[in-house]
């Protein structure tokens, strides 16, 4: 399956190299800068491609390109999967997935690898698997290990790996036993130039931090569990249990796991929290245009905004722009003409506004569309979809957990068409 | 010294250098001029003693200088003999990197290699499964031809280890072995065959794997396990549910016949009434159409819907062209939901899944069209994945969505993003010629267009608006005027060649402005790109032929321009035009016809979908994604016409049986299972069983672990078998003793004919049985699962290795319809007395409402027991095996069946049966005397012997003219048993009414050949 692995920096380096197989040689990353080049923007670059004798599957996160080299058929999405799966397990054992970090670990990230795969098949992706297999760094274990002479490394095949649950490591044990539930809910949408929603849809995830002694069994009911129109499961979920109940069932991995994550489709009516007024124009005589935004909340159940962000790309022909907001700050970027307003918290008594004025090309005519704004905000305590939990039971074990709840709505990919 | 120059080389990257630093400074001796030959030198120098000094901190430290050097590419090839010697190392990170080391060089320095591999023999036998594992994954990845033989062994080896993480790691080895020494293929199929039997879920994905990498080809090694692995799959890792699913979708479409027959639409329809009832009914509603699909079809359709649910994205996406591939089209429909979410996942995924749904989209529309507005563009999208999702707007474009669809088309034109507004104008153009109803509008909204100010929009437009044009013979000469004027501000020139060949073509709808657009042309003629010379010249022709009082010059001269051009394509083609339009005494016939072949009627170009063409990919493929043939990429094969015996897929009684293990040992995979269904199976368990319940608590995960030890323990027994289904089991076969001392009823036809009409009462409790096994099966998979293990009667094991499969097709399509829930791992089924099973018989065959079915043996081994071996029977060898079928000789018979040889190189002559030794009770029907086998020869012949339902032995002589050989036949239990078709309700009251059953009052349940 999978032969090799590279990881290229933005400009190109090839800074780590691994192989499952026999020994690739680098250079058949060179049909991948080529199709980096044709594709000017890293985003744009086509996620396989085919070379004589190789495969080059690639995706790209954190800056970095992880391609990897494949020979024969394989599903792509298997292949993607899994470096999504373990650029998420970088970050997971470093905190940051970048180049610098990746290099400064290098032998972790080695013996990372080699457990998560042999001879290209994955062998052990969970993390609670990985993590006993190998340690992640902390800087109290370095020094105890220089001391001690300890290793990373674990010698025993980790419990998880051979038992019915291979999300959980036994064994676990806590003094403060918490279950912290996050229900995040992200509101897409795309709202056209008269404020009407073209589309909307709510995709929610429940992520939860789980510290619990022992083996815990948990049941998490909802009050409307059938808004929830598609759903998918961290593999911890009992199925039939939800299919006849619609109750979540499960025996939690340990730490922090995304426990679901659900999707509420368009033809559920959505509420949009905020509307957006702007009045954008050019003109096609004069080298000034007009430009203003108002941001203001609309249905957000006595919730406050908050984190609120407009960005914009501008078109081509904007040389400057001098602005003045009503509060936050704004910056316009000439080269890459991206225009971007931190407006923080909304007042509904007081809706914020950005006014002034866009220098243009002069000469130059009028671009034909007016830039998209794109939104991003926050609302605590608030699921936009009206979803809440009921109840979080606790079966197996005798003692009594704290159990905690949180609500929040964000703007996923919110876009407001002028 | 390669490794010198190649670190020198790397020495003009920047981060390069630092990095070198780095690691100088944290060395013991540093070299601090990194970039020299002779410091670098010193550097592996330094590295070398540090791998030879006795402190495991200093080894460690070099270790990892070394991985790193390895990371980054550079070689450290030299330091081989230095880091091999620690591959004993105590210190198991060390050991860790050696590993990584040895792997990665042992290729280049095979010899030196070789030094290590002792140490792996060693390790393959250390207590600790993690190392045992480890040592077979590097041995194995040694890719030194030398050691196969040694790797074949631990191989072998593995492949029988308790602990299914080192089996697992077997399965990879495989893979690595064969594509180290291709001969190997057999020995290694036998080796994926004894893996594919496993019962853990660790093992299952790899060993498919292997299987897809080695023997893809061997669809037979898969029967068997077909429905272990359906149901299996919830519980396998995501990884392994991928191949393992994509495997099983080829194996459906060799083995089912195919479930979109005619009549497709109503059946769908009654389907879809019921499919919101239980499954029951939608089997019994579908077995009376003509088309049945399998149960095993339906499982696999069934297994894998959950799955759906997965968070990992292959995995959704290989149940997704599953069920493209393989569902009732009407079933399809589900999977539109899951691919949509995917959406919401990384570019890559989007990239991926976009595409396949713009495969799908085109065949079927109705599956995504209510997900039209989740393919709505973002300005934020990258480019690739905008082009996709117009691409599938465009397919599920249709009368009802058009307006919006193009309202929506509109913001896109508009977009900042050039090459994507040029992507919609296309769209446009396709949705106008696929929808009649809005061709003029999108005709005017292009037309628009073409004031734009973009000139690549402009273009665009003009091509799409040609294109257009042609398909309508409409008269559209406003349109044709306004593209004239264009032709003197656009520069694109496939857009002016465009506007030339349309003007051209209707040349004689524009009189007056034709002549003109031509004059303009033959002004510019010289400066303008190749492809706009070269309709000028056709346009010149057309018009000369159609006007030539006005542009006979202009023609000419255009001729004459081109006469003399640089590029050879115009010079020809002026050439050519020349002698075809402009009459002399020489021009042909063909002359005459000129204004035919230059006016002709054009065919209108068909603007398709460029996904139209990759359907014949399998969905969800590399190959798909790149629209050619990958290497190894596996060709999904038509539907057979007739389905192929579905008795393959009979699961083999051996192998249950010898699952068999003492209550309490509840096995890992079932509780597993359990841990997705335990609900109905908790409740089941407490009244269907007597018996302790190690299952139902099983999902807890002490549970689990304790499992593992006893899994471990137990390979071979590995399955999910309870410890209630063992307690049972104990219960058959004390049952079945009894019987078989109390009675003489053996395997016979006639017998269980005779016995049809005994008491109803038998009768009424078989059914109840059947009713209540029918319940089990519609609550859960795994139930039925062990539903079919409770037939399993361990002592077969030892007997029935082996023996040639045999199927009745007849009896089975009987016992689908009259059993209407059979799931289809239920075949083994529930057994009951052969008087009872043949009331049953006899029931079968005159009505549909019948109770209990005898079944046809699901298989029967193909293993044969030695009668005489060829040394004591001076070459004349006798092998018996029992076929499991009802004997012609008399209804208490078994029926074995006697192949003798003549290994030696006379005839041997007048083979018989001499003097009998038979207990008191046990009768034999003997062949007919053999005159004469000729050498080499063999012949089959069958007697039968009734045992009186023990397993007493039949000791008898077989004489040949000269000698006398005494020979004996002992029966194994099982193969006294008989097969009976029996739901779970009837067994439960079948069972209750054996409640005495230790006590052997009541031989009543005991079966004959299971």
């Amino acid at each position: 399956m999978i032969h090799s692995l590279f990881l290229i920096n933005s400009s190109g380096d090839i800074f780590l190299e691994k192989h499952w197989k026999s020994v690739v040689s680098r250079s058949v990353c060179d049909y991948f800068f080529e199709a980096q080049e044709r594709a000017t923007e890293a985003e744009n670059v086509p996620p396989v491609i085919p070379t004589p004798h190789h495969y080059l599957l690639s995706v790209y996160r954190h800056k970095i390109f992880f391609v990897a080299v494949i020979q024969t058929e394989v599903p792509p999405l298997f292949v993607i999967e899994f470096l999504h799966r373990v650029v998420d397990t970088f970050q997971d054992y470093f905190g940051v997935c970048s180049e610098p970090v990746i290099k400064d670990n290098v032998v972790v990230v080695y013996e990372v690898l080699e457990e998560m795969l042999d001879n290209g098949f994955p062998l052990a992706t969970e993390s609670n698997i990985l993590k006993e297999l190998i340690k992640p760094p902390t800087i109290l274990r370095t020094v105890v290990n220089t001391i001690t002479g300890s290793t990373n490394v674990g010698d025993q095949l980790p419990t998880g790996q051979l038992s019915v649950v291979p999300w959980r490591r036994t064994g676990v044990k806590y003094t403060n036993n918490e279950a912290y539930f996050d229900v995040i809910e992200e509101i897409d949408a795309i709202i056209d130039k008269s404020g009407s929603t073209i589309t909307a849809e709510i995709q929610g995830v429940i992520d939860a931090c789980v510290k619990l002694t022992g083996m815990p069994d948990l049941t998490l009911s909802f009050m409307n569990p059938r808004l929830l129109d598609d759903v998918s499961f961290h593999p911890c979920v009992r199925f039939k249990r939800w299919e006849s109940e619609r109750i979540l069932s499960f025996i939690p991995p340990d730490g922090n796991f995304r426990l679901l994550s659900y999707h509420v489709s368009a033809q559920n009516l959505v509420a949009i929290p905020v509307y957006v007024k702007h009045n954008i124009s050019f003109r096609d005589s004069s080298s000034l245009g007009r430009f203003e935004i108002t941001v203001g909340p609309k249905q957000t159940m006595g919730k406050t905004i908050e984190g609120v962000t407009v960005t914009s790309q501008m078109p081509k022909g904007v040389l400057n722009m001098s602005l003045t907001p009503s509060q936050g700050t704004h910056t316009f970027d000439p080269v890459t003409k991206m225009l971007s307003w931190d407006v923080g918290k909304i007042n509904p008594q007081k809706p914020p506004n950005l006014k002034g004025t866009m220098s243009l090309q002069a000469g130059a005519s009028k671009p034909d569309e007016n830039p998209t704004i794109n939104l991003q905000f926050k609302i605590q305590q608030l699921a936009i979809s009206g979803l809440k939990v009921n109840r979080l039971d606790m079966y197996g074990e005798k003692y009594k957990p704290f159990k905690g709840i949180k609500y929040m709505t964000k703007a996923g990919k919110f876009q407001v068409r002028t | 010294m390669s490794s010198n120059s190649f670190s020198y080389n790397e020495q003009s990257g920047g981060g390069e250098a630092t990095e070198l630093g780095q690691e100088a400074t944290s060395t013991i001796s540093p070299s601090g001029a990194f970039g020299l030959f002779s410091s670098d030198l010193k550097k592996n120098e330094d590295l070398k003693q540090m791998l030879e000094s006795n402190k495991d901190s200093a080894k460690l430290d070099a270790m990892k200088r070394i991985v790193g050097m390895i990371a980054k590419g550079k070689n450290a090839s030299e330091l081989f003999p230095a880091v091999v010697k620690n591959v004993a190392s105590k210190n198991i990170e060390i050991k860790k990197l050696v590993y990584v080391y040895l792997v990665r060089y042992a290729e280049e320095q095979q010899d030196l290699a070789l030094l290590s591999i002792s140490t792996f023999q060693r390790a393959l036998k250390d207590p600790n499964q993690l190392i045992r594992a480890s040592a077979l994954r590097v041995l194995s990845s040694i890719r030194v031809p030398i050691i196969v033989p040694i790797m074949m062994l631990a191989i072998k080896e593995a492949s029988a280890d308790l602990s299914p993480y080192v089996r697992k790691n077997a399965a990879h080895a495989i893979q690595k072995l064969y594509s180290l020494d291709p001969e190997q293929k057999e020995m290694l199929i036998e080796v994926i065959e004894k893996l594919l039997k496993d019962k853990s879920t660790l093992v299952a994905g790899s060993v498919v794997m292997a299987f897809e990498e080695v023997c893809p080809d061997r669809i037979d090694l898969i029967h068997k396990n077909y429905r272990k692995l359906c149901n299996l799959l919830v519980d396998v890792e995501e990884w392994g549910q991928v191949v393992i699913i994509h495997m099983l979708t080829r194996y459906a479409r060799t083995q089912f016949v195919s479930p979109w027959k005619e009549g497709d639409e109503l059946e769908d329809n009654e389907k879809n009434f019921y499919e919101s009832d239980d499954d029951q009914k939608e089997k019994t509603d579908k077995r009376k159409k003509p088309y049945t699909m399998d149960p095993d079809h339906r499982l696999l359709i069934r297994n894998t819907k959950p799955l759906l649910q997965s968070r990992n994205a292959a995995v959704v996406m290989a149940v997704a062209q599953l069920y493209w591939h393989i569902s009732p089209k009407s079933e399809a429909g589900i999977i539109s939901k899951s691919l949509v979410r995917l959406l919401r996942s990384n570019r890559e995924v989007q990239y991926i899944v976009l595409q396949n749904i713009a495969t799908m989209s085109i065949q079927r529309k109705g599956m995504f069209e209510p997900y039209l507005k989740s393919f709505y563009v973002r300005s934020t999208d990258p480019t690739m994945i905008k082009t996709l999702k117009l691409e599938i707007l465009t397919n599920l474009a249709n009368e009802a969505n058009i307006s919006t669809l193009l309202r929506e088309f509109q913001t896109y034109v508009k977009s900042q993003d050039k090459q994507f507004a040029a992507a919609t104008i296309q769209t446009i153009g396709r949705c106008a010629t696929n929808i009649v109803e809005v061709t003029d509008t999108c005709l005017n909204g292009l037309v628009c267009l073409l004031s734009n100010r973009d000139e690549i929009v402009v273009a665009e437009s003009v091509v799409v608006i040609k294109k257009l044009l042609q398909m309508q013979p409409v008269q559209h000469g406003e349109i044709i005027k306004h593209m004239a004027k264009l032709l003197d501000s656009i520069t694109v020139p496939v857009a002016r060649a465009s506007i030339l060949w349309l003007i051209g073509e209707n040349c004689e709808r524009v009189p007056k402005i034709a002549p003109d657009v031509l004059r303009k042309m033959a002004k510019s003629f010289t400066s303008e790109d190749d492809l706009v010379k070269l309709q000028i010249l056709n346009l010149g022709a057309k018009l000369y032929l159609t006007n030539s009082k006005q542009t006979k010059l202009l023609t000419q001269y255009i001729l004459n321009l081109g006469k003399y051009d640089q590029n050879y394509d115009i010079r020809d083609r002026t050439r050519f035009i020349r002698q075809l339009i402009v009459p002399n005494e020489k021009s042909g016939a063909l002359s005459k016809y000129a204004k035919k072949i230059f006016l002709a009627q054009k065919p209108a170009p068909l603007l398709e979908s460029p996904f139209k063409d990759r359907d014949h990919f399998q969905l969800g493929t590399l190959s798909h994604t790149l629209n050619i043939k990958a290497t190894g990429y596996l060709e999904l094969s038509n539907w057979p016409e007739v389905a192929p015996d579905p008795s393959v897929r009979n699961v083999e009684v051996i192998e249950l049986a010898k699952e068999w293990t003492p209550a309490g040992k509840a096995k890992q995979e079932n509780s597993a299972k359990k841990f997705y269904s335990e609900s109905e199976e908790e409740e089941d368990s407490s009244d269907s069983s007597s018996d302790s319940e190690s299952e139902s608590g099983s999902e807890s995960g002490e549970e689990g672990d304790s499992n593992e030890d006893s899994s471990e323990d137990s390979s071979s027994e590995q399955d999910s078998e309870s410890g209630r289904e063992s307690g049972l089991e104990n219960k058959r076969t004390a049952k079945r003793n009894s019987k078989a001392k109390g009675k003489s009823g053996s395997e016979d036809e006639e017998k269980e004919n005779e016995k049809s009409k005994t008491s109803d009462s038998s009768n009424a409790e078989s059914s109840s049985i059947e009713d209540s096994s029918s319940d089990s099966e519609s609550e859960s998979e795994s139930e039925s699962e062990s539903e079919s293990r409770k037939v399993t009667q361990e002592k077969e094991k030892k007997t029935k290795q082996g023996r040639t499969p045999l199927t009745k097709d007849v009896s089975l399509l009987d016992l689908d319809d009259f059993n209407p829930v059979s799931t289809p791992v239920a075949l083994p089924i529930p057994a009951l007395s052969p008087s009872l099973m043949a009331d049953l018989e006899g029931l079968n065959l005159s009505t549909s409402s019948s109770v209990i079915s005898v079944s046809t043996p699901v298989f029967v081994p193909t293993k044969t027991h030695v009668l005489l071996h060829r040394m004591s029977g001076k070459g004349l060898a006798a092998h018996y095996f029992f076929p499991r079928q009802p004997c012609i000789f008399g209804d208490k018979m078994v029926s074995i069946q006697i192949t003798l040889n003549n290994t030696t190189d006379q005839k041997i002559e007048n083979i018989h049966i001499g003097e009998k030794k038979l207990p008191i009770g046990l009768k034999m029907h003997v062949f007919n005397p053999i005159d004469s086998l000729e050498p080499e020869g063999s012949i089959t012949v069958s007697m039968g012997i009734d045992f009186c339902d023990s397993t007493q032995t039949a000791s008898f002589q077989l004489c040949t003219k000269d000698d006398c050989f005494s020979v004996n036949i002992q029966p194994p239990v099982g193969e006294l048993l008989l097969p009976v078709a029996m739901s779970e309700k009837d067994f439960k009251k079948e069972q209750a009414c054996l409640s005495a059953l230790h006590l052997l009052s009541k031989p009543r349940n005991a079966n004959r050949n299971e």
